[in-house]
């Protein structure tokens, strides 16, 4: 097995009594796309806030080839966000925006040379057309693509993309997930790319995990996980995708997840149809879902779920 | 910058000129109906004397002659005469133009620079004790009338504790030249300044606060931070240069407003300025004397005005297209 580009090691975060992180073991390996996945809240913007190192881990440790990163910065690290227009200053040109992290390292080459290439390989050719432009002169899909194009300049290992086309117009959304996967497959770039969005990550992604309320309840290679989801939280998601109209959709109910209250036992015992059909009760695992955390999954496991009836059944079939 | 846009600008401003030209001239021939009989209000003046002197004025004409003159003469910065002072009242404008450009171009500098100094570093420590004691100052300043603010400063600045002139610009009588005068006049002018540059900290401070928190909370203060720039240099390079916009246009409208003196303080410290002129011109009341300061008021506004939006199209490329 390839060594893991970036290790996340049983990570918490927690802001106040909200555990927004809570235990969370991940590994990102080199030239792959993971989807992280999950409903609103669930802390996928805070996991990967912590991997750029813009918040600090209440405990546990994010390691970077193997290395602990002790300044708050890694240099192979770079952020796509959701909303272009937020995330480019309005009063810089895209040829100062995209040379600014060069700048920031330093950089001793051609830095002329290197935003045009970067922005040649981000899409938007000739790129002397787009130099001496400003934000608000260009189209939404352009600028997400400037964002990328100042991510991809100091030629990073490891792009974070924080639901990168989910503030685009749909038919362009295609384009920069496009994008993303060519630069993926070309500069073996490894992409850790946050989304609402199962069709998402069924598109682009070679990985998915699933995060509930701060922690992996299940992972496993996208076709793997998507065709045959285990953990019954990821089977719930995957009943209301459009994409899977073969399944009997299924609506969650019971309390909204409010991670400053994280259930006991299994954290997603109270809304689990599982427990709630009473199969828990066949199973003999009743007690255990209320009562006993499954496990946390470790950043090795290819294919697994946190959920005791998925064990159970392994053992018994 | 679009050369368009700054044409359009400064048309724009033309025409607000010429409109207040228009109006300046009609206001006062509604107000006033004989100024000659006001002018010699209660004193035995034969007949044919004041109709000499309003053919001297132009009065006897009709109003489309007289509007005519008007704008000729202003063009030439005639004015008129002053009632009270008989002299032609640019020159008695021309005169208190120093002292007011001093006492109120210092302090609308002065707090402009700390307003927005101090605006930023509660911003940059909100909800902190360092925040919490600025806000209130500042606005607890902001909201006292000036005059009284003055007053205060005076009885505590001068009166009780000596350390301060009383008023007006100068010492009476002295011959000071060179650095002795010029401490003379910092000795002087010291407390009005105070007076005024307190009472507008907290306007600056407010909006310069307000706009930084506002521009923090912008995604691309985190890109920059997540390229690895420092916090600070992502304050200076990123977050103040876009939340410092509408201070600028704050500044440029109030410095406006300048020459347009303190009518209160001046009058509180017997600053003789345009302030004071005004409130004098008031009480006259010295019709051609206001109307002078108002024409020069509003050019002023619409002088600093227009440089706000020039200044403010140069520093942001969204407004100019
Ligand atoms: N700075 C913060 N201070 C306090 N609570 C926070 C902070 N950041 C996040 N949280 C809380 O942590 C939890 C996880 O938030 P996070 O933004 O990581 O979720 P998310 O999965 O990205 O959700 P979404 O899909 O809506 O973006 C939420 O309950 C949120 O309110
Ligand atoms: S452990 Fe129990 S409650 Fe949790 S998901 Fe599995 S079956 Fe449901
Ligand atoms: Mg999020």
């Amino acid at each position: 097995m390839t060594e893991a580009l970036v290790v996340v090691e049983d990570l918490h975060i927690h802001f106040g009594a909200a555990r927004a992180v809570d235990g969370v073991n991940l590994a990102v390996m080199p030239g792959e796309v993971l989807a992280l996945v999950g409903e609103s809240g669930s802390g996928k913007t805070t996991l990967i806030r912590a991997i750029q190192g813009l918040t600090h881990p209440t405990s546990g440790k994010v390691l970077f080839e193997g290395k602990e990163a002790d300044a708050r910065h890694l240099p192979d690290v770079q952020m796509v966000f959701q909303d272009p227009t937020g995330a480019l200053n309005p009063r810089r040109t895209v040829s100062e925006i995209v040379a600014e992290g060069l700048r920031i390292e330093k950089f001793k080459g051609n830095e002329a040379e290197a935003v045009s290439t970067a922005l040649s390989r981000a899409g938007l050719r000739p790129p002397e057309r787009f130099l001496r432009r400003f934000p608000h002169e260009i189209s939404g899909g352009q600028r997400q693509r400037v964002v990328i194009a100042g991510a991809m300049v100091t030629e990073p290992r490891l792009l974070l993309a924080d639901e990168p086309v989910a503030s685009l117009d749909a038919s362009i959304r295609g384009e920069i997930l496009g994008l993303l996967r060519n630069l993926v497959d070309t500069t073996g770039l490894a992409v850790l790319v946050v989304t609402h969005d199962l069709g998402l990550a069924w598109n682009i992604a070679d990985r998915v995990a699933v995060m509930y309320l701060g922690r992996i309840i299940e992972v496993g290679p996208t076709e793997e996980l998507l065709d045959s989801p285990k953990h019954p939280y990821t089977k719930a998601l995957l009943s209301v995708v459009p994409e899977t109209r073969g399944m009997e959709q299924q609506i969650l109910s019971g309390e909204i997840p409010d991670p400053k209250r994280i259930p006991s036992g299994c954290r997603f015992h109270p809304r689990c149809p599982v427990l709630q059909s009473g199969e828990s009760e066949r199973l003999g695992i009743a007690e255990r879902c209320r009562g006993e955390d499954p496990a946390i999954i470790s950043a090795a496991a290819t294919r697994e779920a946190a959920c005791w009836a998925v064990k159970a059944i392994a053992v018994a079939g | 910058m679009n050369a368009r846009f700054a044409i359009g600008k400064v048309a724009g401003a033309l025409i607000t000129l010429g409109f207040v030209l228009v109006f300046n001239f009609f206001l006062f021939r509604v107000v006033q109906t004989d100024p000659v009989a006001t002018l010699f209000r209660g004193r035995n003046i034969p007949q044919e004397r004041l109709d000499q002197l309003r053919a001297e004025f132009g009065l006897d004409k009709p109003l489309g002659g007289q509007f005519v003159d008007y704008l000729q003469q202003t063009a030439q910065l005639n004015l008129g005469l002053s009632y009270q002072s008989r002299q032609p009242v640019w020159n008695e404008i021309k005169s208190k133009i120093p002292a007011t450009v001093a006492l109120v171009g210092t302090s609308a500098v002065l707090s402009a620079v700390i307003g927005t100094a101090l605006g930023v570093a509660a911003a940059w420590r909100r909800g902190t004790k360092t925040d919490y004691s600025i806000t209130t100052s500042t606005m607890l300043f902001y909201s006292m009338p000036d005059f009284w603010l003055g007053m205060l400063l005076l009885v505590g600045g001068a009166i009780i504790t000596g350390i301060f002139p009383v008023g007006g610009i100068i010492d009476a009588g002295s011959s000071r030249a060179g650095i002795g005068r010029l401490l003379d006049q910092a000795h002087h002018i010291a407390l009005p300044a105070l007076t005024l540059t307190l009472a507008y900290l907290g306007e600056y401070a407010i909006v310069a606060r307000s706009s930084l928190l506002e521009t923090m909370k912008e995604d691309y203060l985190v890109v920059a931070r997540a390229k690895g720039l420092r916090d600070i240099k992502v304050r200076n390079r990123h977050a103040l240069p876009n939340a410092l916009l509408p201070v600028v246009t704050l500044s440029a409208i109030n410095f406006g407003f300048v020459l347009s003196g303190a009518i209160a303080v001046e009058t509180v410290f017997s600053w003789s300025g345009l302030g004071k002129a005004t409130s004098d011109a008031i009480r006259g009341p010295d019709l051609p004397m206001l109307q002078g300061l108002f024409l020069l008021f509003s050019a002023a506004v619409i002088l600093f005005n227009l440089i706000a939006d020039l200044v403010y199209g140069r520093l942001d490329p969204r407004v100019r297209t």
